[in-house]
């Protein structure tokens, strides 16, 4: 059982609660329903603790902000939803290029466009990953409950500043506005993460040299090292970079996360590890698969329910491990068929269909729904 | 090389990239002799996005932050947010600033927060090859108005009086001194700056715009064109003949950004304290 102080809360004010006791000090936001309780709670947390909470005239100059904050030496955070995801692609490659440490929250709405703004869908999953362009990797969490809001949210921060990217809450409409207990533990009890800031003489660094872990120093500005960072493909002193240089520094920022998941990849399994029906999740509907999985047990059914926490990077590995010895599973999403694509990917048993439970519109899926699925598809 | 050079341009990123003739080079030095002049070198901070201006920040031995096409203002409210203290300088240009980042632009004037933008107007799109910008003359020709620009060109001083700026100005690469001297006025001031430069470009703007790809000549194009004029209400006469009005048009006292933000921090926990209202 957690310790701490129990709240009753949105999952966004959760998102906000624990992004003050993470260490942010600074928010550029812009509002955007389902997301607006986060920008609209550290407007009122962050002077308290002489943070700055700015609503700026779009999501592309939160997110800049949000990036010229990190590299002010402070945490700082943003948070939207769809569209306004949409705007702040390019800066998420900024911050990635840059390697600014920053949290990035998107409480997922349905699209295409404007979409659906109070209705819950998962249809950003690909372009959690994808959405900024050239090849980079960053990690992406899925809390499905106001707790996990504020779980995620602490962990987005420590590992923005363990490998210094820009860390992703894939969120959705359900996990933002639902109200439900939320144990927040002591300070004393959190543990943070704090970028690693060099020692050398101020004239040696080499601002893009990494350590042993492929993640190089981060100097504050304004600390005497002068440095020179450049959205461009850069050499390790700054520069624009040759081709090798260019290879190297991609190369290498994909593989200081991807050569570490053991260290934040998390799947969950609800239910019967061993049952020979599988449900795959992630976000919200994991909850709807956990009353599936306690409504069929009761039924004298066995099912388990594989959630996946960090959907990216993809944690093959974990889904392929938690999926062992399944004959039937069925990814269960409210999207046209993106996590499956990633389980038919890791899962390659060709007697096994990958079948997909998909629930659109703005409809979240209720617990019979499943059971239904089993039943009618066989 | 000149001890200004020796102290501040970031010696390992030479050669620059700037054509032969390009103003660019005269702002990297009118910039440095105005922060060695002012001592304030430990607090600068440049932000810049993307375009040949944006280089001035790289080539400057100083903390420098540069972002996305159109984005350094935003860049420069999160680096000056996180430390008051900084001067920070935002090195932009027409396209930068105008077009892509023209949203940027009004809402930092409007809320006169401390930073300094200078503006590298050349008239053109430069960096990709000469196209059509918003400071291109009406009627021009470039690669992307072959026949002629058919709208009117947008000023960037009077935008930034328009949206609330407290300080703005406009010199030229034709005029160092009052340049170095408006610099140092534009980083001092509590406020928003706007600092607009007119600068030569002789590869496009040169060839494209004004008949001739001679530095000499473009820089003459300049001091010729650029009329000193500090009254706005005069400046229609100055473009009626085809001129730029340049001078020191605007400076005003208002409350700052950062200080306002400091003190409604300041009454709120306060406030907290008491356990009142706040």
């Amino acid at each position: 059982m957690k310790k701490g102080r129990i709240k009753v809360m949105l999952g966004n004010e959760a998102c906000a609660e624990a992004a003050i006791l993470a260490g942010c000090r600074f928010y550029g936001g812009y509002p955007i329903t389902p997301a607006t309780e986060i920008l609209e709670n550290l407007s009122r947390k962050l002077p308290l603790v002489d943070g700055l909470c700015l609503q700026f005239e779009d999501e592309i100059a939160a997110l800049v902000a949000v990036v010229g904050a990190s590299w002010g030496g402070t945490k700082a955070m943003t948070a939207t939803s769809g569209p306004g995801f949409c705007l702040m692609q390019e800066a998420i490659g900024l911050a990635v290029a840059e390697e600014a440490p920053c949290v990035i929250v998107n409480v997922m709405r349905g699209g295409p466009c404007s979409g659906q703004s109070t209705s819950t869908a998962q249809g950003d999953l690909y372009q959690a990953r994808y959405g900024s362009n050239g090849d980079y990797s960053l990690i992406c969490l899925c809390p499905s409950d106001a707790q996990e809001m504020f779980d995620y949210t602490i962990k987005a921060f420590n590992l923005a500043e363990r490998f210094r990217i820009p860390v992703i809450i894939l969120s959705d409409e359900v996990v933002g506005h639902i109200r439900e207990k939320v144990v927040i533990p002591d300070a004393k009890d959190i543990t943070l993460v704090e970028r690693k800031a060099p020692t050398c003489p101020k004239d040696k660094l080499v601002v893009f040299k990494p350590e042993a872990n492929d993640v190089p120093l981060m100097p504050g500005f304004n600390m005497g090292y002068r440095v020179p960072v450049i959205s461009q493909a850069k050499s390790l002193n700054g520069n624009r970079g040759n081709a090798k240089d260019a290879d190297d520094n991609i190369r290498r920022i994909v593989r200081k996360v991807e050569d570490h998941m053991d260290e934040f990849a998390e799947v969950k399994v609800y239910g019967d590890a061993k049952a020979e029906t599988a449900f795959v999740t992630f976000g919200s509907v994991c909850r709807s698969a956990r009353s599936a999985v306690d409504l069929a047990k009761e039924k004298g059914l066995a099912i388990r329910s594989v959630e996946v926490k960090t959907v990216w990077p993809f944690p093959d590995k974990l889904v392929s491990e938690a999926l062992a010895g399944a004959k039937r599973i069925v990814v269960a999403e409210m999207n046209l068929g993106m996590l499956q694509r990633e389980v038919q990917r890791v899962v390659r048993r060709p007697e096994i269909e990958i079948e997909l439970f998909s629930k659109i519109g703005g409809i979240y899926p209720q617990p019979q729904e499943f059971l239904r699925f089993l039943e009618e598809k066989r | 090389m000149n001890p200004i050079g020796e102290k501040y341009l970031r010696k390992d990123f030479l050669p620059m990239i700037f054509c032969p003739g390009c103003g660019d080079g005269m702002i990297v030095q009118a910039l440095a002799h105005a922060v060695d002049e002012l001592g304030v070198r430990d607090e600068l901070t440049l932000t810049a996005g993307i375009g040949c201006s944006a280089w001035i920040a790289v080539y400057t031995h100083a903390d420098v932050l540069k972002v996305l096409h159109g984005r350094a203002i935003p860049a420069a409210i999160g680096l000056k947010a996180t430390r008051p203290s900084r001067k920070v300088v935002t090195i932009t240009g027409d396209g930068d600033c105008l077009a892509i980042g023209g949203n940027h632009l009004l809402h930092a004037c409007r809320r006169n927060i401390d930073l300094t933008v200078l503006m590298v107007n050349n008239q053109i799109y430069a960096m990709t090859g000469g196209q059509v910008a918003p400071s291109t003359p009406f009627n021009a020709k470039t690669q992307t108005t072959p026949y002629g620009n058919v709208e009117k060109k947008l000023d960037g001083c009077k935008v930034a009086i328009a949206a609330g700026a407290t300080h703005v100005s406009r010199w030229t690469t034709a005029h160092p001194k009052q340049l170095i001297k408006a610099l140092k006025t534009a980083i001092n001031h509590k406020g928003f700056s706007y600092l607009e430069v007119v600068s030569q470009c002789p590869v496009q703007t040169g060839r494209y715009l004004l008949g001739s790809g001679s530095p000499e000549f473009n820089l003459k194009w300049i001091k010729d064109h650029c009329v000193k004029q500090e009254d706005p209400s005069k400046w229609a006469e100055v473009e009626a003949q085809g001129n730029i009005p340049i001078g020191d048009f605007l400076k005003l006292e208002q409350p700052e950004f950062m200080e306002e933000v400091a003190k409604m921090n300041q009454r709120v926990k306060e406030a907290q304290a008491k356990g009142g209202d706040r």
